[in-house]
């Protein structure tokens, strides 16, 4: 049972081996720490940099440009910032130059909140991330989809941008969703998990798991429903998922669609879901003014309007500057299970 | 405030290139310095919706030019320049009557498909990386394209080039920081052609440091400060800065002082400034008293070509521009053009 964290090394592992991985760089992901999360111990490639995130972007897109295949870690998405026109500029490689360039790179960052924290470790990317055209965005919930969405990344002509939820980083696969090949926990662990202490002679051993890609543009159907229609992604899809289930003893069911693609996204799966339902909640962590639930909405009232039998949700983060250390502080600004059980019986129970 | 150039050792003495590279360099800086000439007028004209250029600047961008190791992958020097360096373009061979395409934003603008600006090219086949407009950030991929310089193992490396005054951006700072990690130094030639001017702006009223170069030094990279007004003197100094890159696989921090004959851009009005020193009448009087060059021939030469780049930019005129439908191609890329492997 891989945890999401071993999921993405695993991956960066078939990225160095059969993919053409040439750097994972990024502030303390080389030895000995291999990531503040983990995600690159024991990679062959690794290196650590600077503190300098705009140094990494740049270095990452001119590593692109001469046909090297770079993996860079921004540490915290809440210090990606100031990265911006970089990831702009990245995005627009291909396009500014009339396609005579491409910059194949891939970015990953933790995000979002449910660790305590605080202001600047709990901020979400997805909105920020879905307004740079030309950037593949995707955000996995589960350690399956974090490995197969990571090879797809890797394996791309374009920036990628991989959104790793940072609450799901311990999160172990359910069991029928491991990643094919990997061994039981016990032994995964001793098999690819630093030991504490010294490490300097440590080599892992890597279970054999194959080049299981996940497409982009393909969202994952979590649980079919009759009444109502959940989209979410990253960490929001547990707590939809137990909402579900909640509501289920209230015969009320609910279909959850786990997007994991943000751009390109699944349309057809959507509008299948929502033609069939006709009621519709999107759930995301991001602070909900000029939020990416916004245009999912925006789509589905234009081009579904009249199948609809209640006006579309959307439950997202506060229009807050940060969330609060406090745990109230925390609950009152990201969606939270209960919030997203009420506004998915509203919506079951709403007369048109 | 003007610092007092200091140069590279080897630049003060008096060497002398040989006549053909002079004539050579003559010819590239007429017809780089006429190129903008015609780029303005196009875009007084109507031809074009804005100028930004670097006349004034020829006496390095065409040596710069003439002396890149010019191919495609890393094994090749890669270009990270910024938006006054047609002539760096032009001196390693690119067709003048592209630039013009690219002032027309017509589809056959090979740098951009009418998509960027005059003065933003992008030659994939000799590794000069797309020109963007934001100041700077230019420098910030340098150390990336210089890593690939570096684990290919031949003699390329990574030129980055931008103004005074975008100096003040924090990439400047990470490209002295990331090319010189202990253990890890890149080969990353970074100049800074410094007009002493940020659009209108007086770099005095905003710079506090003697020189810019001096920045280098507590990195431990080697700097100097240059005259970038003699051709000759830039060709023999870049020439020894490269060969040290190029050799000790280490970064070295060239600030190069320059005029900016025609402001800053067509926003400032792109009319001729008078006050400013012009480097192609002098390198003209140096040849002629060298016996090389006679003023009749290089009124002939001026005369020919401006010619030649007015019957151009009127061809250009007639070619086609972009389709609404064009703005949406390039977006995501199929293939990766870009994959380099040693031997390709």
């Amino acid at each position: 049972m891989a945890t999401m964290v071993q999921a993405v090394r695993m991956a960066l592992h078939v990225g160095e081996e059969r993919l053409g991985v040439t750097d994972i760089f990024g502030e303390d992901v080389g030895a000995p720490l291999g990531g503040v999360f983990t995600a690159t111990q024991g990679l062959k490639t690794t290196w650590n940099t600077p503190l300098d995130e705009r140094g990494l972007i740049g270095t990452a897109i001119g590593l692109a440009l001469a046909g090297q295949c770079p993996v860079a870690e921004i540490q915290f998405c809440d210090y990606a910032f100031n990265t911006i026109d970089l990831l702009k500029l990245a995005g627009g490689m291909a396009w500014s130059s009339g396609g005579e360039w491409n910059c194949p790179m891939v970015v990953m960052t933790p995000v979002g909140s449910g660790i305590h924290g605080s202001i600047y470790h709990s901020h979400s990317f997805d909105a920020q991330a879905t307004r740079l055209p030309g950037w593949k965005v995707v955000m996995p919930s589960t350690p399956r989809d974090a490995y197969g969405l990571m090879l797809s990344a890797i394996a791309d002509p374009n920036p990628v941008l991989v959104l790793i939820p940072k609450a799901l980083m311990r999160v172990k696969n359910a069991p029928g969703e491991e990643i094919p090949g990997e061994p039981d926990e016990r032994t995964l662990s001793k098999m690819i998990d630093a030991p504490i202490g010294d490490r300097s002679q440590w080599v892992p051993q890597w279970p054999a798991t194959p080049d299981m890609m996940i497409p982009f543009g393909q969202a994952r159907m979590v649980r079919t429903g009759e009444h109502v229609t959940v989209v979410c992604y990253g960490r929001m899809v547990r707590e939809s998922v137990a909402a579900a289930e909640t509501l289920a003893a209230e015969g009320i069911s609910v279909e959850v669609i786990d997007l994991r693609s943000l751009h390109p996204y699944d349309w057809p799966t959507l509008s299948t879901s929502i033609r069939k339902t006709g009621r519709v909640l999107f759930v995301n962590e991001d602070t909900e003014i000029t939020n990416f639930g916004e245009h999912l909405i925006r789509r589905t009232v234009e081009e579904l309007f009249y199948e609809l039998h209640a006006p579309p949700k959307l439950l997202a983060g506060a229009h807050l500057p940060g969330i609060g250390l406090a745990d109230n502080l925390e609950k009152a600004s990201v969606p939270q299970r209960d919030g997203i059980i009420d506004a998915l019986r509203t919506l079951a129970r709403h007369e048109p | 405030m003007t610092p007092a150039p200091a140069v590279v050792p080897s630049a003060s003495t008096k060497r002398e290139l040989p006549k053909e590279t002079l004539l050579e360099i003559h010819s590239l800086m007429l017809r780089a310095r006429l190129l903008e000439e015609r780029l303005i007028r196009m875009q007084k004209q109507g031809d074009g919706y804005f100028w930004i250029g670097g006349p004034g600047e020829e006496a390095f961008n065409v040596p710069l030019g003439v002396l890149v190791h010019k191919g495609q992958g890393p094994e090749y020097d890669y270009l990270h320049l910024h938006y006054r360096s047609n002539a760096v373009a032009l001196a390693m061979g690119a067709d003048a009557v592209d630039f013009m395409r690219q002032m027309k934003n017509t589809t056959s603008d090979p740098f951009s498909r009418g998509r960027n600006f005059a003065g933003h090219p992008s030659i994939r086949k000799w590794n000069l990386v797309p020109v963007s407009s934001p100041i700077e950030v230019q420098y910030a991929m340098a150390p990336g394209t210089a890593i690939a310089n570096k684990r290919a193992g031949g003699r390329g490396i990574s030129i980055v080039t931008g103004g005074d005054a975008g100096t003040a951006e924090g990439e400047f700072a990470s490209c002295m920081i990331w090319s010189s990690r202990p253990g890890n130094e890149l080969p990353v030639l970074m100049v800074v052609t410094n007009n002493q001017f940020g659009i209108s702006t007086p770099a005095r009223t905003q710079h506090g440091e003697q020189r810019i170069s001096d920045r280098g030094k507590a990195f431990g990279i080697r700097t100097a400060t240059i005259d970038g007004q003699d051709p000759e003197s830039v060709y023999f100094a870049l020439q020894e800065v490269m060969e040290y890159v190029r050799t000790e696989k280490k970064p070295y921090l060239l600030e190069i002082m320059v005029s900016r004959l025609y402001g800053h851009s067509s926003s400032s009005g792109a009319n001729f400034v008078g006050d400013e020193h012009d480097c192609l009448p002098a390198f003209e009087k140096k040849l002629e008293e060298r016996g090389y060059l006679s003023r009749k021939d290089a009124d002939e030469m001026r005369a020919a070509t401006t010619q030649e780049f007015l019957e151009a930019a009127k061809r250009v005129r007639e070619e086609a521009m972009p389709t609404q439908e064009d703005a949406f191609t390039h977006v995501f890329e199929e293939t990766n053009h870009v994959a380099w492997k040693k031997g390709n």
